[in-house]
């Protein structure tokens, strides 16, 4: 297998050019996606990092595709900002192009969006060696095809992320967290319902099974400190029906269980972790095939995104069949470097004419 | 560029096909619901960008998904170009019609098909009007976010075409960060569907890449948008500066105070005259620039960040011409409503100060708000034509309003080279030609001055992908396709001069 480390742009080009089946690697914290199969380029990315542009007072920056985000992280909290779509994997190693081609956002996006949500410029090399520029460095853009967006998941099989823009929040002074646990999942759902519909803001709104077949939910809330308490108050007020009990997080105890989520720590050891797109509405089909099996359930993002873990040597059949079953789809985040994408997505037509037109020889895998 | 034989073809061929395929319409379609005759074809020659005007071969209403795919699929077999058109608010001529091509008319295909509040989505089709979703929702709470000025009477299809925005993306987004999924007939007949319900996906986003592609990419048939709760508690400030400038950079101390408003935005003082002439919304008549900022959120939390807000508006270590010399804050709902009564009517209102007028829309970084102000002062001044400015100073989203009189000879043609002149200052200083109305016809000579020659064409390539016949509102977006019959001067769009829709 040919690795290729680039250190610049005109390299990545070259690399592209003259090789027949790449595959791209950043950090290398989601090896699932990135490790390239036999007869394929290795393209090492790690050269590409550093912050190109960061203006504060912007709330945007620029910066290559291998730049770690713990770096952006540290220099935007520096200046009171942060990433609100909460990327993933951050104390592993994961880079920002990393985390768009990935999509892998976590609970905290449930506030402002995800990953598309913030992305607003990227520049690529196609599967023609071209480099290409999308979007731009403003917040509000509508000139041209929005190809940050079409980046945003792309696994590498579009073109190879060089340099993104993406802009930025402010950061909530505080934060407090709520847990609220509910003997069954209709009680737990009814409760997401009403937060639905109801005027609470709330940064995440994570559910997971318990034990026994309790459940809680997880509410996290940001602002002024002082304000936080009586927020809290009134989410436990409207959520008492149903509920069979509370407890609340605060300060360096709330912030340790958040960032152990975005982490994935919750994943015991050697079970791979699959990424199923859904909608609260599902999950009790979801769960009723899955409760008395050895899967651990997250189901974060206000009920939209299941993440499901896997015992090890579990046949990737069954879970495709799960999934398939459901009308599901479905991304091996973490596990067996393998085709990453579970099943049939839709638009695949679409999807083809795009590829034809920025990866027409098929280079990226 | 463009291929210069595929361009011409639909010329080629029209006169050769026009029977046959008006004939095929005809019969996919009942009476009544395809166009020809002169008088039935005139209200759809132009949109709101009335400087252009063309008259399509025939334009289609239909009423039903089949029948659009039906007409989408005669237009490819007999190479026919065609428009996709809502309600033709479009302010860069984005639902122009083609020479030789026919316009789809989708205001009938104006279903709900699907509200699911709890679930915080609705299903709605092309046709349905922006305000109409929200309406429909707000006994649960939710409304649908974008909200371009034109949300009265502007359709989801059109917004989708072109990525609308509207006075409150700072917080929210624009419409695509708002679709989740859509039901897609691409040029050549093909039915796609994209995205789904989830606020997740796996996969590349390729909803994201729909919207906004300008109808080049085809016609959304069934959309699936994402709803958000109605706050709690809106509260809004209205400060009166001495200066535009001083305006400029409250904005910018605004951003960097780690408040993040639903909205921020600036009026300068013929803004305000035309505002107070129109509505009269009681604004302050002696500003030189009133800023807008707006708190949403729970009431416990907007207050506290509201008294935040105005300690730094009225931060006393400024410099007196640094700080507003007026503050009014909305005590009810009602005062509320007036504040955004006189800024959403300010566009129109200008008509009120000038016989004509034209509409930028430009994006500039929001921390050069103020360098770019002084700018449109001075090409203002070299031109000699009165520029208005309301803009969305949050996000860096200008809107200059060139004042001329379309009767003085040459006048029309300053105010085009003033208008092209702001386009550059944008691009210059590192912004973008448009922030929410789209390239269209308007903007499409700038889009190769805003991007290389690779990124064009590999934005090319992705339009042939989907349209190799390139039939799909040809002429938008891309310079060099064939160009439109333009006329000097500009008119108000109908519902314009009726006051039911608004320009930014």
């Amino acid at each position: 297998m040919a690795i290729l480390q680039p250190t610049s742009l005109a390299d990545v080009q070259d690399a592209v050019r003259q090789s027949e089946r790449i595959r791209v690697r950043g950090g290398g914290s989601k090896p699932a996606l990135s490790t390239a199969a036999d007869g394929v380029t290795q393209l090492d990315l790690a050269a590409l990092r550093g912050v190109r542009e960061y203006e504060p007072q912007e709330l945007v920056f620029t910066a290559l595709a291998a730049t770690p985000v713990a770096e952006i992280e540290a220099m935007l909290a520096a200046h009171g900002q942060y990433l609100p779509f909460d990327p993933l994997l951050v104390d592993r190693g994961a880079t920002l192009g990393g985390v768009v081609a990935a999509n892998t956002a976590g609970s905290g996006r449930f506030r402002y969006g995800g990953v598309r949500d913030f992305v607003i410029g990227v520049r690529f090399v196609d599967g023609r060696g071209d480099l290409i520029r999308g979007g731009g460095k403003v917040v509000k853009n509508a000139a041209g095809f929005d190809l940050p967006k079409l980046m945003v998941g792309s696994l590498g099989r579009l073109g190879v992320l060089v340099e993104l823009s993406c802009k930025v929040f402010p950061r909530p002074a505080a934060y407090a967290s709520l847990v609220v646990h509910f003997p069954a999942l209709p009680p737990a759902l009814e409760a997401l319902y009403r937060l639905n519909t109801s005027a609470f803001d709330l940064e995440a709104l994570d559910l997971a099974p318990t034990a026994g077949g309790a459940l809680a939910l997880w509410l996290r809330i940001g602002g002024p400190a002082d304000v936080l308490a009586e927020r809290l108050d009134r989410l436990q007020n409207a959520l008492a029906p149903g509920a069979m009990g509370f407890a609340r997080l605060q300060g360096e105890e709330e912030a340790h269980f958040w960032r152990e989520r975005r982490e994935l720590s919750w994943v015991p050891s050697d079970f791979s972790l699959v990424k199923v797109p859904i909608t609260p509405g599902r999950l009790p089909d979801l769960e009723a095939r899955l409760a008395t099996t050895d899967v651990v359930r997250l189901y974060s993002v206000g009920g939209n995104l299941a993440w499901l873990a896997w015992p090890p040597h579990s046949p990737r059949a069954a879970i495709q069949a799960l999934l398939n079953e459901l009308g599901l789809t479905g991304m091996m985040l973490l596990g067996s470097p393998d085709e990453p994408l579970l099943t049939p997505l839709p638009g695949a037509a679409f999807f083809h004419r795009v590829k034809q037109a920025l990866d027409p020889d098929g280079r990226f895998v | 560029m463009p291929d210069a034989t595929v361009s011409s073809l639909g010329a080629q061929t029209v006169g050769e096909v026009t029977g046959p395929f008006l004939a095929a319409l005809e019969q996919t379609l009942p009476p009544g619901r395809v166009l020809t005759r002169p008088a039935e074809l005139i209200p759809y020659e132009s949109d709101a960008l009335t400087a252009y005007r063309e008259r399509p071969l025939a334009v289609v209403l239909p009423e039903t998904q089949d029948e659009v795919v039906s007409v989408v699929r005669l237009c490819h077999r007999y190479g026919v170009p065609f428009v996709a058109r809502g309600s033709g608010t479009s302010l860069s001529g984005g639902s122009l019609p083609v020479p030789g091509g026919i316009v789809i008319g989708l205001n009938r295909l104006n279903r709900i098909v699907r509200l699911d509040p709890r679930q915080r989505l609705a299903v709605v089709e092309p046709g349905v009007v922006n305000l109409a979703i929200s309406q429909a929702v707000a006994s649960y709470g939710l409304y649908y976010a974008p909200d371009p000025s034109s949300q009265p009477v502007c359709t989801i299809g059109g917004n989708i075409a072109f990525n609308s925005g509207g006075a409150h993306c700072l917080k929210y987004g624009m419409t695509s960060n708002h679709v989740l999924g859509l039901k897609a007939v691409l040029p050549d007949g093909e039915v796609v569907t994209l995205g789904g319900e989830s606020l997740e996906a796996v996969g590349p986003d390729l909803v994201g890449l729909f919207v906004g592609c300008e109808g080049l990419f085809g016609v959304a048939l069934e959309v699936t948008v994402r709803l958000v709760p109605r706050p709690e508690c809106y509260r809004t400030v209205l400060a009166a500066y001495r200066s535009l400038a001083a305006a400029g950079a409250a904005v910018s101390r605004v951003v960097a105070s780690g408040l993040l408003p639903g909205a921020i935005e600036i009026m300068d003082a013929l803004a305000i005259a035309a505002a107070e002439a129109a509505v009269k919304a009681g604004y302050p008549q002696d500003a030189a620039a009133l800023l807008i900022v707006e708190l949403e959120g729970e009431t416990v939390q907007v207050e506290k960040e509201f008294a935040y807000l105005l300690t730094v508006l009225q931060d006393p270590t400024l410099a007196a011409t640094e700080r507003p010399y007026e503050v009014r804050v909305a005590q009810s709902e009602v005062e509320r409503l007036a504040i955004w009564k006189g800024r959403k009517a300010a566009f129109s209102a200008v008509g009120r100060l000038s016989p004509d007028y034209i509409v930028q829309d430009g994006v500039v970084p929001r921390s050069r708000l103020g360098e770019a102000l002084a700018e449109i002062e001075r090409l203002s001044k070299q031109y000699g034509l009165r520029v208005a400015n309301v803009f969305h100073a949050g996000d860096g989203n200008l809107h200059p309003l060139i004042l001329y009189d379309g009767r003085e000879p040459g006048a029309y043609e300053r105010a085009e080279a003033l208008a092209a002149a702001i386009t550059r200052m944008c691009i210059a200083m590192g912004g973008s030609i448009t922030g929410e109305h789209g390239v269209g016809m308007e903007k499409r000579a700038f889009l190769p001055e805003m991007f290389g020659e690779d990124d064009m064409e590999a934005m090319q390539r992705l339009r042939r992908a989907m349209d190799p016949l390139e039939l799909a509102n040809r002429g938008k977006m891309f310079p060099g396709d064939p160009t439109a019959a333009t006329r000097p001067g500009w008119l108000p769009h109908p519902l314009e001069r009726a006051g039911v829709i608004s320009r930014m």
